[in-house]
């Protein structure tokens, strides 16, 4: 057996130990884990990030339209004293101000609009029966939001659309959760095949 | 003044990349481009290394009053070692950073996601009890699922599947959209409330 399978081996029964209780071994993967994890992101993020898109093209291609990211990222860093953390504000600022300012037309387009038109299809086929399907997602979504419409007391027709709502919902929330479990399982199923043909060599 | 400059902006920002997603002028696609992909990548990178040196600080701290020490240091050689090794052996293949990465990082993580479907699963049979309706229904379509999506459901019976995939594309389908619709709706609304000054929460601290 290499080293790579070994350690892979031993690292995923350390953490399958936690379906026993919390214990010592769990403790030290689930360290190991954050700490690799960040270090990973970290230079990940300084090589792609801060190489080729700040210090690259500004220190050696002389891109001065830069210097201002790099003000406002080093404006982060007064977050660690009391009399300059009102500086981080800033460069959130301009992360929050300009996300707003995409996410209006984004929103509008990809989500809300999209959605509705995707709603608006045929109710009636070419040969003149109902099509259930197109009925069935018309209901389903009127009834839906009247749920979430809270500017009037759920009593009577809204009562009614509004109670037929918590039903669909019910069934999205049923589907998405079987399908939650089961993409959970296959990754399940993935380690205990690694572990028992690679690592324990008992199954082929 | 401390509140008023980072609104003014915000809104600044924001005013602007609503404006310019309206135009197709070179110029405005190159400055919401150079906006939204390159300073947004690096203030993000240099939010994490804030994020990189407070962790350190925390484990650092703890370390000196003895609270989980041999826990705290594991997490911090892990830490290090990863520039470490990029450092002096690159991050392409082959490297000890991506071996690090494939034969630790990654086995722990996927076991964690599928430890995960334990939790999943006994909190269900807790929770899933048919007391109502409501429940009833999400309990079927839950079961329903399951079913179709492994090999029992298709020795139960052959439409199985069909139903299933039925059920997720129409009614579940349906309350999907009316969620996404009122998502959509609610981060135009908040984007607004943002923009002219009347959600100030990001600030944190007091409102004044």
């Amino acid at each position: 057996m290499d080293i790579s399978t070994l350690v892979a081996g031993i690292l995923t029964l350390a953490i399958f130990t936690f379906l026993y209780r919390d214990n010592p071994i769990y403790k030290m993967a689930e360290s190991l884990l954050i700490g690799v994890s960040i270090g990973y992101f970290l230079v990940i993020t300084w090589t792609n990030s801060l190489m080729d898109l700040l210090f690259n093209p500004l220190f050696r291609d002389g891109r001065l339209a830069l210097v201002i990211p790099l003000v406002l990222g080093l404006m982060m860093f007064g977050r660690f004293h009391k009399r300059t953390s009102a500086l981080s504000r800033i460069p959130i600022a301009v992360l929050i101000g300009s996300g707003a300012g995409v996410a209006i037309p984004a929103m509008l387009g990809a989500r809300t609009l999209a959605q509705m038109s995707a709603t608006v299809s045929p109710l009636v086929t070419e040969g003149g029966g109902l099509n259930i399907s197109s009925i069935v997602i018309l209901l389903g979504v009127l009834c839906t939001l009247s749920y979430f419409y809270f500017s009037r007391e759920h009593r009577g027709v809204l009562g009614q659309s509004a109670k037929a709502g918590t039903w669909f919902l019910m069934v999205f929330f049923g589907t998405t959760f079987g399908y939650t479990v089961m993409s959970r399982m296959s990754t399940f199923i993935g380690r205990v095949e690694f572990l028992l043909s690679d690592f324990l060599r008992l199954a082929n | 003044m401390r509140r008023k400059v980072p609104q003014f902006v915000c809104a600044l920002f924001g005013i602007l990349l609503f404006a310019l997603y309206f135009s197709s002028h070179p110029l405005a696609r190159a400055l919401s481009q150079l906006v939204l992909v390159e300073y947004w990548q690096i203030i993000f990178a240099f939010t994490l290394l804030v994020g990189v040196v407070s962790f350190l600080k925390v484990n650092l701290k703890s370390i000196e009053r003895g609270e989980d020490r041999p826990y705290r240091i594991v997490s911090l050689m892990g830490l290090l070692s990863m520039p470490i090794v990029a450092f002096f052996w690159g991050i392409k293949g082959g490297t000890p950073f991506m071996w690090i990465f494939e034969n630790i990082q990654v086995p722990m993580q996927s076991t964690v996601f599928a430890l995960l479907a334990f939790f999943v699963v006994s909190a269900s049979f807790r929770g899933f009890r048919a007391r109502s309706v409501s429940a009833s229904v999400l309990l079927v379509s839950a079961l329903l699922t399951l079913l179709a999506r492994s090999d029992v459901g298709g020795l139960l019976s052959e439409h199985l599947p069909v139903v299933a995939d039925w059920v997720r594309n129409n009614p579940s389908m349906s309350a999907r959209r009316a969620i996404l619709i009122g998502i959509g709706l609610g981060s135009v609304t908040t984007s607004l409330r943002v923009i002219v000054g009347i959600e100030r929460t990001w600030l944190g601290g007091k409102q004044q």
